[in-house]
Parts: structure tokens; C-alpha cells; sequence
């Protein structure tokens, strides 16, 4: 009874594939579907504007009114330019300070969190809380810690004795530079460390068991393990962490704003000081633009650690 | 035999003897004491310290704000609520609030949609040149907003969006899907074949597949990019500084920058007050789905 009801269902199911359903079905065709909201988006708010920005560093559109084709003056006026050299300068030394400062104390803190711990989960979830927080909101804590007048810092200090007066953080050139620099890798050491964590997690203790065994020193293991098994990772986690620290905004916009006397501008923070509130859409273009040879290096960089890291493990290109 | 075993058990048990005064050194109170707890320690009293600068700040009246002689900075002896009560009625704050989470929630909901898309087309489609469009939504991540914001404010006003919620919901997919898409195909990847083969033998239809099978597999994955992709858009500052102009269509971060920062008196308690609650929402979301969080954020970099 039940088989003969079962049976004309099924007969019934078939034919409801029309044209449409079928043309779903149509592998090339589900492919071009699925892919176009994102390739849409992306062509369209990254693919084109980058090209148009390219565009328009070549020209001298301001606000409200579209330019003309220049040539290469806005790069020639940037080059006698004392400010854009000094953004070029402090984009290289904080990105590459705040490189090694939130390297090596991130990859120490993820050795820390590899020990036995109590509270582990917890401790990793509370250690990534400044990645999380908006950068700007923390930016404004900063500042207010960098105060010059009610500065904690300076007030622990001067308690403590080590000092007379208050820290000047902000107000002068190289101390504020050291103070964005000090806040950028507060901000980054989370990542760091939970990106080294997972990676430390893969290294097979068996590794560490037969280094025991050959009788090799704690610093030994971490030379000649931790540091080539970690190698792939950190050299992926480097070139983000370049990329974002080269090119950061809001850390520099909330505290200092590009000063005192323009001494701490970056090329994004000088980009859109002269791109939107100045309207020199062109110079502010070709600012940004300058800092594209930099990441195609860093990408470079990226793609020669994986290269690497294949031929490490003896994999084919998946 | 007997003796085999034996000889294959006597290299382990002095093994394990000549292994033990290493890791017993290695575990001696004090010395574990003095290079992993007190490091610990102090690793998160400096990554702390700052949110508890902010939460004192927030709640003290400015005359202990100001005054470090007569008052001890690190405690509160009179909390009050007057600069949350500022903050809430007498700025737009709330407003702020909504808007930040409409353009946050909006921004999500259409990079996920697009990148789940995109994740399945490239992870299980098969394509030729797949691997191609996955390598261009890599490098897509690897463009930062600084370099685009420029030519992005010139379409965003041709397009008559400037100071619109919607500049905001369209240009923040630029990064979110190209981390969501990188994410998903990992956990895509996660998810057995046979599963959807098995589907299309019983004479299923691939969106059928997609739609029964593969989507409710992958639920965990969509829920960490979910919250990567809101975190990052409750973060985001330059493309909100410079496609919005009037204050009520501000986000939260560029409000409090822009907004409550006025003249030369900085009302500080204000400004943490409107750090902490800016803050708070992201905190509490991420604090719900942590381990996703931190496990996502491990096997995206570990791929």
C-alpha cells in the first residue's frame, strides 16, 4: 500500500525541474551567480577607486571641481616638500619600531601563554580585549593618559621620586613620537601574540622531547625549533602587521593630529589633511599613492614566506 | 621476547630519569615565579591599564578628576554619573549609537551574504581559475582603506551618498568580504565532500545543496565571521570621518573624536564615558563568542 503512494510521488518530484532550476543546476552559470555580489562590490568600491585614485594623483581636482591632467607635477611639488620627507621618514620609523617592539613582546607573551596556566581561556580572552576595543576609543584614553598636566604616568613618577616635573609626552617632537609609537604597539601585541599562539600550538612536542633527549639548552630549543617551525606564521602575521602599521590613520588622528609642528604625521594622516579638510583631492591622491611601492613590497614579502614554507613540507601548489 | 621488551623498555625509563631534573628545574617555585607569572603579570597590567584609567575616569566627579594631591588617582571616593548623564542627554550620543549600529548590522548582514556566495563558488564550485579568484580576494584584503578613502569620498558625492548611512553600508564590504570570503572557504573546506555528493545523488539541486546541506554545516564559521565582520565595522574611522559631515549621522568613534572634543577644555570624564560605552557593546558581543573568536582568528592565520 504504502510502496504504490511512495512511488508516484517520486514520478511526480521529476518533471518540476523546469528551465530555470535547470539553468541553476548549470555549473558555470551558479558560479558566475554566486560570485557576482562580491565581485560586483569589490570591482566597483575597491578595484575602481583604486585605479581612479591613481587617476587622480596624475591630476589637480580639488573639491567641487574636477581636474586636469598634470602629469607627474603634484610628485614634484611633494618632492621639495620638507613635510611629505618628514612623513615618509616617520612612516618607516614607526613601522619599523613599532614592528619590533610588538614582535618581540608578542612573540614573548604567546611563549608565556604556551606554559601550563591557570585560567588559560580566559587569560587569552581578556590578553586580545585592546585588538577589540575601537582603536580610536583607546586612541582617546591614550591621550588622556598622556596628558601633560594630568598625566598618571608623570604622577607615578613624580610619587616614586625619579622625577621633578611633568613628562612632556605630546607637546614636543620626538616624545610624542616615541608616545604613538609606545600606544601603536600596545594595540598590536594581542594580535601578535594569539596569531604566534595558534602557530606554537602546531609544533609537535615530540620535537622538543628528542632536543631534550640530545641534551640542548632552553635556548637552543627556541633557536633551532620554536623559531623555524614558527617562521611561516610570523612571516605572514609580519606582512599584515606592516601593511596596517605602515599604512594606520586613527591612532595618529586621535592623539596628536599630525603634531606638534607636523613632526608626526604619517603619509595617511598628511593624505587626508590635505585631501578633505584642505579639498587638494590631487596632492592628497598622490600622497596615498606613494605609499603603494611599500606594500607591494611588504606583499612581496609575504608571498616569498609561503613560497617557503611549502618547500619546508614538501608540498605540491594546492 | 621477554628480553626484547625488556631492552625496549630500559632506554625509555632512563629516558624519562634523565628528562626529570630538567623539567623539575624548569618547574621550582620561584624560578617558574620569576620568568612566567610576574612576565604575565606584568603583560596584562599594562594591557589593562588603560581600560581601567578609562572606567575610573568615567565615574569620578572633576574635582577628583583634577586634583592628584588631595585625592588618590587610582580610586574613586565619590563615584558619580553626571558625565554618563552629559553623554546620554545633553549630546546625540544616542543617536550616535543607533547609527553606528545600523551602518555595523547593514554592512554585516550584505558582506556575508556576498562572501558565503563567493566562498562556495570558489571552495566547492571548482571553477577554472578558482584558485585565481581566491588569490585576488587575498590580495583585495591586503588594500588598505587609507589608500582608498581619497577616490572613494569623490564617487561617494557623485553618487549624491555623501553624509548618507548608505557611503557607510556600501563601502565598508571592501574589507570585510575579502576577510569573511578567506575565512568561510577555510571552514568550508572543513566540511566533507561526500556529504554533497551523497545530496546530489538522491537528486538535489546544487542551490538545494547549498541551501540544506552546506549553510547549516557551516554555522559556526558564519557566526565568527559575523563577528569579525560587526567588530570591524563598530571600529571603522577614516571612511566615517570623511564621507560624514553632519553630527546626527556620525558613528560612535568619529562622534566622540570630532564632536565632544571642543575648544580648549577637554571635559575628559565625558570623553571615557563615551569611550567606555563605545566600547562596551563590541566587549560585550565579543565576550558571548570568544572561543569562535579565537579560534577563527587562529585557523585564518594558520591556512
Amino acid at each position: 500500500m504504502s510502496a504504490t503512494t511512495a512511488a508516484p510521488v517520486w514520478t511526480k518530484m521529476r518533471p518540476k525541474q523546469g528551465a530555470l532550476s535547470r539553468l541553476f543546476d548549470w555549473k558555470p552559470f551558479l558560479a558566475f551567480i554566486c560570485l557576482l555580489p562580491a565581485a560586483g562590490l569589490l570591482m566597483t568600491f575597491l578595484t575602481y577607486p583604486l585605479g581612479l585614485g591613481i587617476y587622480l594623483a596624475f591630476t589637480d581636482t580639488t573639491i567641487g571641481r574636477p581636474g586636469i591632467w598634470v602629469g607627474l607635477e603634484n610628485f614634484i611639488w611633494l618632492a621639495e616638500d620638507p613635510i611629505f620627507w618628514n612623513a615618509v621618514f616617520y612612516s618607516v620609523f614607526y613601522t619599523g619600531v613599532a614592528t619590533i617592539g610588538k614582535f618581540a613582546l608578542g612573540l614573548w607573551l604567546a611563549l608565556l601563554l604556551n606554559q601550563h596556566l591557570p585560567m588559560k581561556s580566559l587569560l587569552r580572552a581578556i590578553i586580545l580585549l585592546p585588538w577589540i576595543v575601537p582603536t580610536v576609543l583607546s586612541a582617546i584614553a591614550f591621550w588622556w593618559i598622556y596628558d601633560p598636566q594630568f598625566s598618571i604616568i608623570s604622577y607615578l613618577f613624580i610619587e616614586m621620586g625619579l622625577r621633578e616635573t611633568n613628562i612632556d609626552f605630546i607637546n614636543t617632537a620626538w616624545p610624542a613620537r616615541w608616545s604613538l609609537i609606545a600606544a601603536n604597539i600596545w594595540r598590536g601585541i594581542p594580535f601578535v601574540a594569539i596569531s604566534l599562539l595558534a602557530g606554537l600550538q602546531t609544533i609537535s612536542p615530540s620535537l622538543y622531547e628528542a632536543a631534550l633527549l640530545d641534551g640542548a639548552s632552553g635556548w637552543q630549543r627556541f633557536r633551532y625549533i620554536t623559531f623555524p617551525m614558527l617562521l611561516p606564521i610570523l612571516a605572514i602575521v609580519m606582512t599584515f602587521s606592516i601593511i596596517f602599521t605602515f599604512t594606520d590613520f586613527q591612532l595618529v588622528y586621535a592623539i596628536t593630529r599630525g603634531g606638534p609642528v607636523n613632526s608626526t604625521h604619517l603619509l595617511a594622516t598628511l593624505a587626508f589633511q590635505r585631501g578633505i579638510p584642505g579639498g587638494q583631492l590631487g596632492e592628497g591622491a598622490a600622497i596615498a599613492v606613494s605609499m603603494i611601492p611599500f606594500l607591494v613590497f611588504a606583499t612581496l614579502f609575504s608571498y616569498f614566506g609561503l613560497a617557503r614554507r611549502k618547500w619546508q613540507q614538501g608540498e605540491g601548489n594546492d | 621476547m621477554t628480553e626484547a621488551a625488556a631492552v625496549s623498555t630500559e632506554p625509555k625509563a632512563t629516558n624519562s630519569s634523565s628528562a626529570q631534573p630538567e623539567t623539575m628545574a624548569w618547574d621550582s617555585k620561584s624560578r617558574r615565579f620569576v620568568l612566567l607569572y610576574l612576565p604575565m603579570f606584568c603583560f596584562l597590567i599594562i594591557l589593562l591599564f588603560p581600560f581601567y584609567w578609562m572606567t575610573i575616569t568615567a565615574f569620578k566627579p572633576n574635582a577628583e578628576l583634577y586634583n592628584f594631591a588631595e585625592h588618590n588617582p587610582f580610586w574613586i571616593t565619590s563615584a558619580t554619573l553626571d558625565h554618563i548623564r552629559l553623554l546620554l542627554f545633553e549630546t546625540a550620543y544616542p543617536r550616535w549609537l543607533m547609527t553606528t549600529m545600523l551602518v555595523a548590522v547593514c554592512s554585516t548582514v550584505l558582506s556575508l551574504f556576498a562572501s558565503t556566495l563567493a566562498a562556495y563558488a570558489i571552495q566547492r564550485l571548482r571553477f577554472q581559475g578558482s584558485q585565481y579568484v581566491g588569490l585576488a580576494i587575498y590580495l583585495a584584503y591586503l588594500v588598505p582603506p587609507s589608500i582608498l578613502f581619497i577616490p572613494l569620498a569623490t564617487m561617494v558625492f557623485q553618487l549624491g551618498l555623501f553624509d548618507t548611512p548608505f557611503a557607510l553600508i556600501l563601502t565598508y564590504p571592501t574589507f570585510l568580504i575579502p576577510f569573511c570570503t578567506w575565512l568561510l572557504i577555510g571552514y568550508f573546506k572543513s566540511i566533507p565532500f561526500e556529504l554533497e555528493e551523497c545530496a546530489l545523488i538522491d537528486g538535489a539541486t546544487r542551490v538545494q545543496i547549498l541551501w540544506q546541506i552546506t549553510l547549516p554545516l557551516a554555522v559556526p564559521g558564519l557566526i565568527s565571521a559575523g563577528i569579525f565582520s560587526f567588530t570591524l565595522s563598530w571600529n571603522e574611522f577614516i571612511y566615517a570621518l570623511a564621507f560624514i559631515q553632519s553630527s546626527e549621522n556620525k558613528t560612535v568613534p568619529v562622534a566622540i573624536l570630532t564632536e565632544l572634543v571642543t575648544g580648549d577644555v577637554y571635559q575628559w570624564g565625558a570623553l571615557m564615558a563615551g569611550s567606555l560605552l563605545g566600547s562596551l557593546p563590541v566587549a560585550i558581543f565579543y565576550s558571548f563568542f570568544v572561543d569562535y573568536y579565537v579560534s577563527s582568528l587562529t585557523g585564518a592565520v594558520k591556512e
